[in-house]
Order: C-alpha cells, then structure tokens, then sequence
C-alpha cells in the first residue's frame, strides 16, 4: 500500500464518524443561529446612545476577541458547574461557549452591516413615526443582515473549523470521533488524514458556495 | 458558589518538584512568545512572497498561490497540528523519520511553529494579494513607464504601498498568531494553555489559574496591537493613508 497506510479500516468506522460530525454541525447550527441573535443585540447596544450600553457591550466584544478560544472553552467547563451548582457534561458546556464567544464576532459583522444601510432610511422610518424598535425591525436590520450575509457565512465556515477546539474538554466532535476510531483499529494515521480531507471538502465547498454568492449579493446602498 | 480561594497559589511549591506556580506561567508564557514569534517570522516572510504570486500574471504561478491558500484555510488549525506531528513523520524518507521521531530536538517546538507559521502564511498572503490588487492600476504604469522591469516595479513602486495599507488587517493577524499559539497545547508544548490546564489540576485552583492566563494572553495581545501601531506610525505615508 501507499506509504505503508491501510484505508480499509475507514469503512467500519464511518457509522463513529458520522455521530462525530452530526455533533460539530449541531454544534455550528446553534451557535451560528445563537450567536447571530446575540450578535445583533449586542451590535445595537454597542451602537445605542446609551453610554454604559454601548460600553458594556464594547467590553465584551473587545474581552472575547482578545482571548483564545481555547481559554474561553476552558473557562465555561471550570465556571458553569461552580455556578449552577451540578456538574454539566462537555458537550453542553461547548454549546454555551460557542455561542457567547461567536456572539463577539458576528457582533462586529451585524455592526458593520447597520452601519453600511445609508442614513436616509433611519430618517425614513422617523418620517413614518416609526418607533426605534420598528425602524430597526422592519427597515435596517433586514437590510444589514441581507448586506452580511456572505460575511456571516464566511465567520460560520470558521465556526465551524474551531468547534474541532472542543477536544479540550473532551466532547465528542468529529475529530475526537476520528481519534478514538483511530484508537480503537490501531491506525491513527489514517484517521487523521480522513477526518483532514472531510473538513477541507465541507470547508472549501462552503467557501467556493460562499464567493458565488457574494457576486450575487450587491450591498444595497 | 461554593469556591475556596486562594490567591497567594501562585507563589506555592508545585506538588512534585521545587518550582513553584508562578515559574510555570513565567515558563509558559516565554514557549507561547517563542512560538507566537518564530511562527509570524516564517507566516511574513512566506506569506509576502506568496501573496506577491499571486498578482503575477502567469495563470499556473496563480494558481499554485492560490491551491497554497485553499489548503491551509480550510482545515481546522488543530487538525494542521495532529497531521504535522503523527502523521507528516510517517510519511518520510525511513531513515529521516526516524530522527524526526526519535533524536529531534525541541521536536513540539519546531512542530507546532512550523505548522502556525505555515497556517497564518496563508492568510497574510490572502492580505498581501488584497493590498497590492487594491493599488490603482496607475502605480504598475508609472513602473512601468520609468522602465522598470516587473521585479523592480514590485520592490520599488507596489509593494511599499501595499504593505503599508494592510497594516491594520496584518495587525489583527499578529494578535491572532498568539491567540492560535493556544492550539500548540495538542502536542504538548509547554504553553500557557498547557500550563493552565496542567496547573489548574495540580493546584485545583482554576479560578487562579485562568485569571493569570488571561491576564498574560491579554498582554500579549495588547503588546502586539501596540508594537504594531508604532510600525504604522513610522512608515505612514504623507497625505496618502488617512493620516489621523
């Protein structure tokens, strides 16, 4: 065989393997939809002009973005069983992880997209006596969020690719999945290279989908 | 919350051996500079030349730049990591396996530098190729017109420029190389999320443990972000980059 590798222990393993990745996509799917709704929270704070708001959510932001995911991981498995009193199992805990930490980072995206719809529909929704919350409900964040779209995707494609930082604690993602496979027939080798050709297919298909659609989507100014 | 505190660990013997906690960190923080460092050396150096590349004209030159990009940015960095330390040996000449495996020295080290470095060369070169496309078409021409050949139109006309308006993304990628540096902790190097991780179970203070560990990730970042404001302080063209 080729370098001395046998594949053939692959096919037994791929049932393993496919609980694994159902894991890491449930886990993306939650804190992409988790963390664009906590994003966007915090994006309107961050823009309010309530000072300590926007304050408080700039901190965040800023604390997030500035420690390593892996720390964070680490923080939530030690803080929320001291909090809540009973021990959580690592899955649940990447869950809530994934989902404060991505809020960060689609924050800055949600931003930036509020930011690039044009003044003049502020003023518009004022001009049809709109409220704040209908003003932003039904005329800017439907626009901004169109705008971001390919950037959110691109963020998720990321999100995705670290939720492999789980193995940390332990929970049970595709990589993990591949690592006690690999454990189990005694070849390693071959594991880590399948599950690596597994994430670059899903992550450059996703990608490659991404930059259609971004030709597609013009920002509406 | 039911949590005994203990501040003063730090300056407590660790369980077998005469150090104490804090020569851990101390310890820690010096293999995540070391790494961080040594790997944005490497990601700068080949990241400009690959991003260079691939604003030449020669469609295969292009194309190798940009299958060099693919690759490395869509595999999880953790991933990169477990595949340049188990199975890129394997996958050697025999006898160099061998002393990849066996008589290395700092094998981690070299492992987990080389594979950040490779791993962030691909995204500095993804910014070098956006800066030097986001020059007017004009600068090439002046080259051009002064009779430069197409080397000397990149050392003295395009790449002066470019690398000055990606200092601000080329900024978030220096603090990102420290924050990635974390992933190093897979094949046991000694660095600060290894030693958090190492220490929070000798000590069972992990309370402590994270708040150092941050605080020196957080410094860590705020020394990039400054040495890299000061870069773009100094090289800041006149009434070119919106000087603030």
């Amino acid at each position: 065989m080729f370098f001395g590798l046998d594949f053939s222990v692959l096919a037994p393993s791929l049932p393993f393997l496919w609980t694994g990745l159902q894991y890491s996509v449930k886990l993306t799917l939650i804190a992409m939809s988790g963390g664009i709704v906590l994003g966007t929270l915090l994006a309107l704070a961050r823009l309010s002009s309530n000072r300590l708001l926007s304050n408080a959510a700039q901190v965040y932001v800023d604390t997030m973005r500035s420690i390593p995911l892996v720390m964070v991981i680490l923080w939530f498995f030690l803080l929320i069983p001291l909090l809540t009193g009973n021990p959580v199992g690592a899955e649940s805990s990447a869950m809530l992880t994934f989902i404060a930490f991505e809020a960060a980072y689609y924050s800055e995206i949600m931003r930036a997209g509020i930011q690039s719809v044009s003044r003049g529909q502020v003023a518009a929704g004022d001009a049809l006596g709109f409220t704040y919350r209908q003003t932003m409900g039904y005329i800017v964040l439907p626009q901004a969020f169109r705008n971001m779209i390919p950037v959110l995707l691109t963020q998720t494609i990321v999100l995705f690719q670290d939720t492999s930082l789980v193995y940390i604690i332990g929970a049970k993602d595709l990589l993990k999945a591949a690592e006690i496979a690999g454990k189990n027939y005694n070849r390693p080798i071959e594991m880590y290279i399948f599950v690596a050709i597994i994430y670059f297919v899903i992550c450059f298909t996703l990608s490659q989908t991404v930059k259609r659609l971004q030709k597609r989507v013009a920002i509406i100014r | 919350m039911d949590y005994h505190w203990n501040w003063g660990i730090f300056f407590v013997q660790v369980q077998n051996g005469d150090e104490t906690y804090l020569d851990w960190l101390i310890n820690g923080f010096g293999w995540t500079v070391a790494v961080s460092v040594s790997a944005w050396i490497i990601a700068l150096s080949l990241g400009s030349v690959i991003g260079t590349l691939r604003t030449t004209t020669r469609p295969w030159v292009v194309m190798l730049g940009n299958t060099w990009v693919e690759c490395f940015r869509n595999v999880p960095l953790l991933v990169q990591m477990l595949l340049w330390f188990f199975v890129v040996p394997e996958l050697l000449p025999k006898d160099l396996s061998m002393w990849v495996k066996q008589d290395m020295p700092a094998k981690e080290f070299i492992t987990a530098t080389l594979c950040l470095g490779l791993f962030t060369s691909a995204r500095i070169a993804e910014q070098v190729r956006a800066g030097i496309q986001s020059l007017p078409r004009g600068q090439h021409y002046a080259g051009m017109a002064m009779g430069f050949t197409t080397p000397q139109t990149y050392r003295y006309v395009l790449l002066p420029m470019a690398f000055r308006i990606i200092i601000p993304p080329l900024t978030s990628e220096f603090m990102s190389v420290f924050k990635n540096s974390s992933v190093a902790f897979a094949i046991s190097v000694l660095e600060l999320t290894f030693v958090s991780r190492q220490m929070q179970e000798d000590s069972e203070q992990g309370i402590e443990t994270y708040v150092a560990v941050t605080a020196l990730y957080f410094l860590c970042a705020f020394i990039a972000n400054r040495v890299m404001s000061f870069i773009d302080k100094r090289t800041r063209v006149p009434g070119y980059v919106s000087a603030k």
